[in-house]
C-alpha cells in the first residue's frame, strides 16, 4: 500500500494503537498471570484481601521460605500421577496426526483429482459431519462399545479421533492438491506410472507444507479434545485435559487446587511452542479454507 | 480419475467416516427410540405376630438379567421425545393454555430443562457470532496500521487464546472470576459488594460464558480478516482516495465488500463452533443458570446412571438444530455448483 493511501489522522492512529494495546492484554494477561501463579501457594493466587499478594507471594515466603514454590507441580505430577495422562496424551496425539494424515492426503487427492459430481457430494457430506457436535457421535457410540468391550481402551479414542478429524482434513488437503498442478502427475502417467505411483513418486515429494499445516490442526483438535477422551476411555488411560477436569472434583475439598493450576499451565505449554514455531502454517493453515474461496 | 482408482484412494477415509460418524448417528436413531427396563420388582409378604404386612422391592438380580438380555432397553417410539426432559409437549400446552401472559409463559418454559438448554446454545450463538465478526475485524484494521515490526509478536500473542484447550480456557477465567481471583476481588472491590458473585446469578453466568466465547473465538475472525486485508489491492484504495473518499469511506466502501466473503466463511465456521458450546460450561462450573444442548447430552451419559436413551433423543433434536443452521449454507452451494456446470 502506499504510503499516502495509508496516513491517517492522529486521532485514528492513537483510538486503534489503543485497540490493540487493549486486546493484547485481554489476550495474554489471563495467561501470564496463571503462569506467575502456578508458582505460588492457594493463599497467594486466590487472596482475598488484596490481589498484590500473588506477586510479592506473601504467604508463598511465609510458608516456604522462598517466593517461589513448585509445591503445585510436584503435587500434580508426582502426587497425582499427572505424568501417566501427559504418556497418555501423547500416544492419542502422535497416532491420531500420523493416522489421519495418511488417510487424509490419500481421500483428499483422489477428490482433487476426481472430476465427477460424486466427489463435490463427498464434500459436502464432510462438510455436514463437520458441523456434528463431537458429544452428539459419543452418545452414539456409548452403548455399542460397550458392548463389544471396546470402550475405555486408547486405540478406540484413536481411530474415533481420526474419524471425527477426516472431514476437516480431507477440506484442508483437498485444498492444497488443488494449487499443484494436475500437469505434474498426469506427464508421470503419461511416461508409464501408474496413478499410486505418480502419487508416490511425485506428488508426496512436493505436498509437504500443506500436510505439515493440516497436521497441526489434526494435532491440535485431538490435543484439545475433552467430550471424546473423556467419555471413551477409562480411569488409567486418561489423557490430560479429562485429568484436570477429575482434578478439580477432588482437589477442592483438600484445598489443593493448585495441583490443577499446575497441571494447566503444563498442558498449555506445548501449545505454546507449537505456536512459536508454527505460527506462520497456522496462520496460513486459517486462512487456506476462505481465501481461496 | 477411474471411479476405481478413486474408490481405492478415498476408502480408507471414507470408511472412517462411514464407521465412526454415520453408523453413531443411526445408532442414535435406534437408542433414542428405546428406554431403560425399569426395576424389576417384587412383592413380598411379611407376616409377624401382628399380622401381615407386603412390602416391595427391588429384585437386583432379575433386573440385571433383563437389562442383560436387551441392553437397548424396552421400546418406547417417540416417547422419549415428548417427555418433560425434551419437548415436554404436554407442560408445554398446559403453559401455554394457563399463562397468564408472555412473560409468564416464557418463564414457565425456561424451567423445562430442554427449551432452557436450547435459549442458552441459541443466545450464545447469536451473540457470539457477530461480536465475534466484529471484534476480529476492528483488531484486524488495528494490527494492519501497526509497523511491520509489531505485527508478529501481536499475532502470536492473539493466537493464544483461540489455540489454548477450551476446558483450559475457561478454568483460566473460573479461576480468575473466582470470589478470592483477581478480577472477581476486583469486581467485588468496585461494587462494593463483598457478596458480588460472577457464578451466582443466571444473568451474570450467562455474560461469564459468552464473554469466554468471544475471547476464545476472536482471534479466528482477526485472523482470517488480516490475510484478506493483505490482499485487498492497492489500486482500488488508491483509486478511491483519488476520487476524494474518506477513510472511513475507503472501508465501508472498498475493504468490506471485499471481505465479504470471508466474513461468509467465517460465519460459517463460528455458528458451527458456537452451536456446540460445551467446554466453557464444564470448565466455568455454569451448568447450574447455563446448560448447552451438548452439555445436556453429556450430564445424561456421565451421570451414575447413564440414560442412553435421554441423550440420544437430545443428540436427534441437536442434529436437527445443525441442519437447520446449515440449510442455507448448503442451498447456497448446490446453487453456485449448479450455475457453475451451466
Amino acid at each position: 500500500m502506499a504510503s499516502a493511501a495509508n496516513r491517517r489522522a492522529p486521532a485514528l492512529v492513537v483510538l486503534s494503537t489503543v485497540l490493540v494495546l487493549l486486546w493484547l492484554v485481554i489476550a495474554a494477561f489471563p495467561f501470564l498471570w496463571t503462569l506467575w501463579g502456578s508458582f505460588k501457594v492457594q493463599g497467594d493466587f486466590f487472596s482475598r484481601a488484596d490481589w498484590m499478594n500473588a506477586i510479592w507471594g506473601t504467604h508463598t515466603i511465609a510458608q516456604t521460605g522462598n517466593a517461589f514454590t513448585a509445591q503445585g507441580y510436584y503435587g500434580a505430577w508426582v502426587q497425582e500421577g499427572f505424568w501417566r495422562a501427559a504418556l497418555n496424551t501423547g500416544i492419542v496425539v502422535f497416532f491420531t496426526v500420523i493416522i489421519s494424515l495418511t488417510f487424509g492426503t490419500l481421500g483428499g487427492y483422489a477428490l482433487a483429482r476426481s472430476g465427477y459430481r460424486y466427489a463435490f457430494w463427498l464434500l459436502m457430506l464432510a462438510l455436514v459431519f463437520r458441523a456434528m457436535p463431537h458429544i452428539t457421535l459419543v452418545s452414539g457410540y456409548l452403548m455399542p462399545f460397550f458392548q463389544w468391550n471396546l470402550w475405555g481402551h486408547l486405540p478406540t479414542a484413536i481411530i474415533v479421533l481420526v474419524a471425527i478429524n477426516q472431514p476437516f482434513t480431507l477440506w484442508m488437503l483437498h485444498s492444497f492438491f488443488l494449487n499443484i498442478p494436475k500437469d505434474l502427475d498426469e506427464s508421470a502417467m503419461v511416461d508409464g506410472c501408474t496413478r499410486f505411483q505418480s502419487f508416490w513418486h511425485v506428488i508426496v515429494p512436493v505436498m509437504w507444507p500443506g500436510v505439515i499445516t493440516t497436521g497441526l490442526f489434526s494435532f491440535l483438535l485431538a490435543y484439545n479434545d475433552f467430550a471424546v477422551t473423556a467419555m471413551l476411555l477409562s480411569r488409567e488411560n486418561q489423557t490430560m485435559v479429562p485429568q484436570i477436569a477429575s482434578f478439580l472434583g477432588s482437589t477442592y475439598e483438600e484445598g489443593n487446587v493448585m495441583f490443577a493450576v499446575a497441571a494447566v499451565v503444563s498442558a498449555t505449554a506445548p501449545l505454546f511452542v507449537l505456536i512459536l514455531f508454527f505460527q506462520r502454517q497456522i496462520v496460513s493453515g486459517l486462512t487456506a479454507g476462505a481465501v481461496k474461496g | 480419475m477411474p471411479h476405481r482408482t478413486f474408490l481405492w484412494f478415498i476408502l480408507p477415509s471414507l470408511l472412517a467416516m462411514v464407521l465412526f460418524i454415520a453408523l453413531p448417528i443411526g445408532s442414535v436413531i435406534v437408542q433414542s427410540l428405546y428406554v431403560e427396563h425399569p426395576q424389576v420388582m417384587v412383592e413380598s409378604e411379611s407376616c409377624g405376630p401382628f399380622g401381615c404386612t407386603s412390602a416391595t422391592t427391588v429384585d437386583q438380580a432379575a433386573t440385571r438379567a433383563l437389562r442383560e438380555a436387551h441392553p437397548l432397553g424396552r421400546f418406547n417410539g417417540l416417547g422419549t421425545y415428548l417427555d418433560r426432559n425434551h419437548l415436554a409437549t404436554t407442560e408445554v400446552s398446559a403453559a401455554w393454555q394457563t399463562a397468564t401472559g408472555p412473560g409468564d409463559f416464557v418463564s414457565r418454559l425456561m424451567n423445562l430443562p430442554f427449551y432452557k438448554a436450547l435459549a442458552f446454545t441459541l443466545t450464545y450463538t447469536f451473540v457470539v457470532t457477530p461480536v465475534v465478526i466484529l471484534a476480529g475485524l476492528a483488531i484486524a484494521l488495528g494490527v494492519n496500521g501497526l509497523p511491520r515490526l509489531l505485527r508478529g509478536p501481536t499475532i502470536f500473542v492473539s493466537l493464544l487464546p483461540m489455540i489454548v484447550t477450551p476446558l483450559i480456557g475457561s478454568l483460566i477465567l473460573f479461576w480468575m472470576i473466582d470470589a478470592d481471583g483477581i478480577i472477581g476481588a476486583t469486581l467485588q472491590r468496585i461494587a462494593g459488594d463483598p457478596d458480588l458473585s460472577l457464578k451466582a446469578s443466571p444473568a451474570l453466568t450467562w455474560l461469564t460464558v459468552i464473554l469466554y466465547g468471544i475471547w476464545h473465538q476472536a482471534p479466528f475472525a482477526f485472523i482470517v480478516f488480516y490475510a484478506g486485508l493483505q490482499t485487498v489491492p492497492s489500486e482500488t484504495l488508491e483509486a478511491a482516495q483519488i476520487d476524494g473518499a474518506s477513510r472511513w469511506q475507503r472501508i465501508r466502501y472498498v475493504v468490506v465488500p471485499y471481505m465479504a466473503p470471508l466474513a461468509v466463511f467465517v460465519t460459517l465456521i463460528q455458528l458451527m463452533d458456537n452451536f456446540r458450546v460445551f467446554e466453557a460450561i464444564v470448565g466455568l462450573s455454569a451448568a447450574a443458570n447455563a446448560t448447552s444442548l451438548s452439555y445436556f447430552i453429556y450430564s445424561d451419559l456421565n451421570g451414575d446412571t447413564q440414560q442412553f436413551g435421554s441423550a440420544a433423543a437430545t443428540s436427534m433434536l441437536t442434529i436437527l438444530g445443525v441442519a437447520i443452521l446449515l440449510t442455507p449454507v448448503l442451498i447456497r452451494t448446490w446453487r453456485d455448483f449448479n450455475r457453475k456446470r451451466v
